[in-house]
């Protein structure tokens, strides 16, 4: 075997051309299947915390493209709580964020985006249900889901996680359809528009007064159900959709 | 298909195991083994990469420069990866979350660098792929027995058909949750191991 | 300071790379036969996370990711999404950066290169490397974190090969079954190891 300079040379280049040819057709190619797929994994899991879809169902794309032609999808700027129109809702910019400070953030996310958005489920005109997108710090990770309220904007009608990276099997329980189903019906806002709802140690006694804004907490996994409780606290009080979720009670 | 050839794809099975015997590949192997599901994928994804890598590196034996030799042999592979990266990505999107970065690291799978460095580069195109079919299929039947067993004991389920009943959902299956967990897989590796050895003697230390 | 100590404990202990990942298993099994070497490797693994995960990390932010190459200012660059390349840079960054750290330390520490250079060459394929880089793609990390990330989960490895070394020094000399001994009984107390790191998790 001659090695020379030229055909080492040679050879690399040649194997480099026709490997960046079999990757970028690839790539290339399969590119809008997957953004195709990721779409419908997003609007699966809105679906989901909308109840519109069973946890442990998955539904066809054509299914949910028809499922989903019931949710009215808007942006609304979180500063001011305003439905925002002129902007499209696939060209929410996620860099356009504010940063948090210290006091101001409770479930650690450093800086918040300036503008989210929110989903509705309309029956005759009439707001059924609203999806709001959440995320915050858990233990180890940063969760992300969607919190659903029921038409009174009080109370909960759903809460799913999607994206979590706690531990499985104990914080991990949180995206479990048996844990998230203790959440509804709870109350989560006061009628002043306060957060209230919270997740306890152990089980909540059915007797305190309180009980309607608490969640068994998951045994073992204290710190991520911390975690939970100052997500929703935040992303539900005046720095998150408060103000929006206030102009929708008051009939704006 | 005459002896030698028949050998060398038959060996990998068993006494050949590149997962029990040549201690090649277990990085990945473990990780993906909690359900068939997962399993069977990356099973697939791997015998395709071992085979295709094998047959890539088999036909260019001749002017693969000394030098480069390496770096050649890893360029051929991770683009096979991508390839199964992408259409995994784009055909079963649920999986590829499932599998995460696990598909990634085929890359630096040893039973696929191994196989290429230490048989295609000196072997015909044939055997080659025979070669790295066998690998796969041996890698394979690990991985599935594996999975096999951490599913139906740790989830009573099998490819997510429900076999046994568990308590959580109404039946008598107390599921045991150290399958599921990483202790489990090294536990059931080594039973595989030893059962290997104790039906090829000549294995033992 | 509360995310540092949970990062440190995911790293380390509960999302170990080596025991709940098995990633690095290869070179975990082959090497882990002297506490010495097993050693030598795990402060080479460190080194080697520490530097790779956060050069992959610029990487990745200033030129791979979607939207990365908006810093050149050409409009048509801005829109590039090449992910889909990381992981053949990932392997590249990881198979160069140990060359040169190779040369370096021979060139300017030879004390040093005697004692880690035999293991630097294994580490360019120890999927800890590629899945600790991974890892840090997939969770989104950002610089400052993936600094942090790759020098605690380097730790974590070379923490568990070093037990686990320890352990196989004294099972030279013990009565397993015929058919365990060797790799079977290794696989074994990887278990036993693996959960006694799991205990963390609890926390």
């Amino acid at each position: 075997m001659k090695d020379s300079i030229f055909k080492t040379f040679a050879v690399a280049f040649g194997l480099c051309i026709v490997c960046s040819v079999i990757v970028s057709v690839a790539a290339v190619s399969l590119k809008p299947k997957q953004d195709e797929n990721k779409q419908l994994d997003k609007q699966i899991n809105i679906l989901r915390a909308a109840g519109l879809v069973d946890a442990k169902e998955s539904p066809n794309a054509a299914q949910v493209k028809d499922l989903f032609s019931q949710i009215e999808s808007v942006v609304v700027n979180i500063e001011t709580g305003d439905a925002v129109a002129d902007v499209d809702t696939q060209n929410v910019d996620p860099k356009n964020v504010t940063k948090l400070p210290k006091d101001q953030d409770p479930a650690g996310i450093g800086s918040r985006p300036n503008e989210a958005v929110v989903y509705l489920v309309k029956e005759n005109g009439v707001i059924q249900t609203i999806v709001l997108p959440v995320f915050g710090r858990g233990l180890w990770s940063t969760m992300y889901g969607f919190i659903a309220l029921k038409g009174d904007f009080k109370t909960v009608a759903n809460l799913t996680f999607y994206d979590q990276l706690e531990t499985a099997g104990l914080g991990g329980e949180i995206a479990n359809p048996k844990w998230t189903q203790k959440w509804i019906d709870k109350t989560a806002v006061d009628d002043s528009g306060k957060p209230v709802i919270k997740v306890i140690k152990g089980n909540v006694d059915p007797a305190s007064p309180n009980a309607n804004e608490q969640v068994d907490g998951i045994s073992g996994a204290t710190l991520t159900g911390n975690g939970v409780t100052k997500t929703v606290e935040y992303w539900l009080g005046e720095n998150g959709f408060g103000p929006y979720l206030n102009k929708l009670r008051s009939g704006n | 298909m005459n002896p030698t050839m028949k050998k060398t794809f038959i060996e990998p099975f068993m006494q050949n195991n590149p997962v029990a015997v040549q201690i090649l590949g277990i990085c990945s192997a473990l990780a993906v083994t909690t359900n068939l599901r997962t399993a069977l994928t990356m099973c697939l994804a791997v015998t395709f990469v071992t085979t295709f890598s094998n047959i890539g590196v088999s036909i260019i034996r001749k002017i693969i420069p000394g030098s480069i030799r390496m770096i050649v042999e890893m360029t051929i592979i991770a683009t096979l990866v991508i390839l199964v990266d992408q259409l995994i990505k784009a055909f079963s999107y649920n999986l590829s979350k499932e599998l995460s970065v696990f598909v990634g690291l085929i890359i630096t799978n040893c039973i696929v660098m191994g196989r290429a460095e230490a048989f295609a580069i000196k072997n015909n195109v044939l055997e080659s792929s025979l070669d790295g079919l066998g690998n796969g299929i041996g890698y394979s039947i690990v991985l599935l027995t594996v999975a096999f067993f951490r599913e139906l004991f740790g989830f009573g389920t099998l490819f997510g058909f429900t076999i046994l009943k568990t308590v959580n959902n109404g039946g008598w299956y107390v599921p045991n949750g150290l399958l599921v967990l990483s202790p489990g897989a090294f536990f059931l590796i080594g039973f595989f191991i030893w059962l290997v050895k104790i039906r090829y003697k000549e294995l033992m230390e | 300071m509360e995310h540092i100590a949970s990062m440190f404990v995911q790293a380390v202990f509960t999302q170990n790379l080596a025991l709940s990942l098995f990633l690095g298993m290869c070179t975990f099994l082959a090497v882990s036969k002297k506490v010495e070497t097993a050693l030598g490797l795990g402060i080479a693994v460190i080194v080697v996370q520490g530097i790779t995960i956060p050069l992959n990390n610029l990487i990745m932010t200033y030129i791979l990711k979607e939207g990365a190459l908006s810093w050149t200012g050409i409009a048509s660059l801005a829109q590039l999404d090449l992910s889909f390349l990381s992981f053949i840079t990932f392997i590249g960054v990881i198979a160069a950066s140990v060359q040169i750290l190779e040369m370096t330390l021979d060139r300017f520490f030879p004390p040093l290169y005697n004692a880690l250079g035999i293991f630097l060459p294994l580490i360019t394929v120890n999927c800890a490397i590629m899945g600790g880089s991974l890892f840090m793609e997939q969770r989104d990390y950002n610089f400052a974190d993936s600094c942090l990330y790759g020098f605690f989960s380097g730790i974590g490895w070379a923490l568990a090969i070093l037990l686990f070394a320890g352990i196989r020094e004294k099972l030279e000399y013990s009565h397993s079954p015929k058919g365990l001994r060797g790799l079977g009984i290794a696989f074994m107390t990887a278990g036993l190891l693996a959960m006694a790191f799991m205990t963390f998790s609890g926390m």
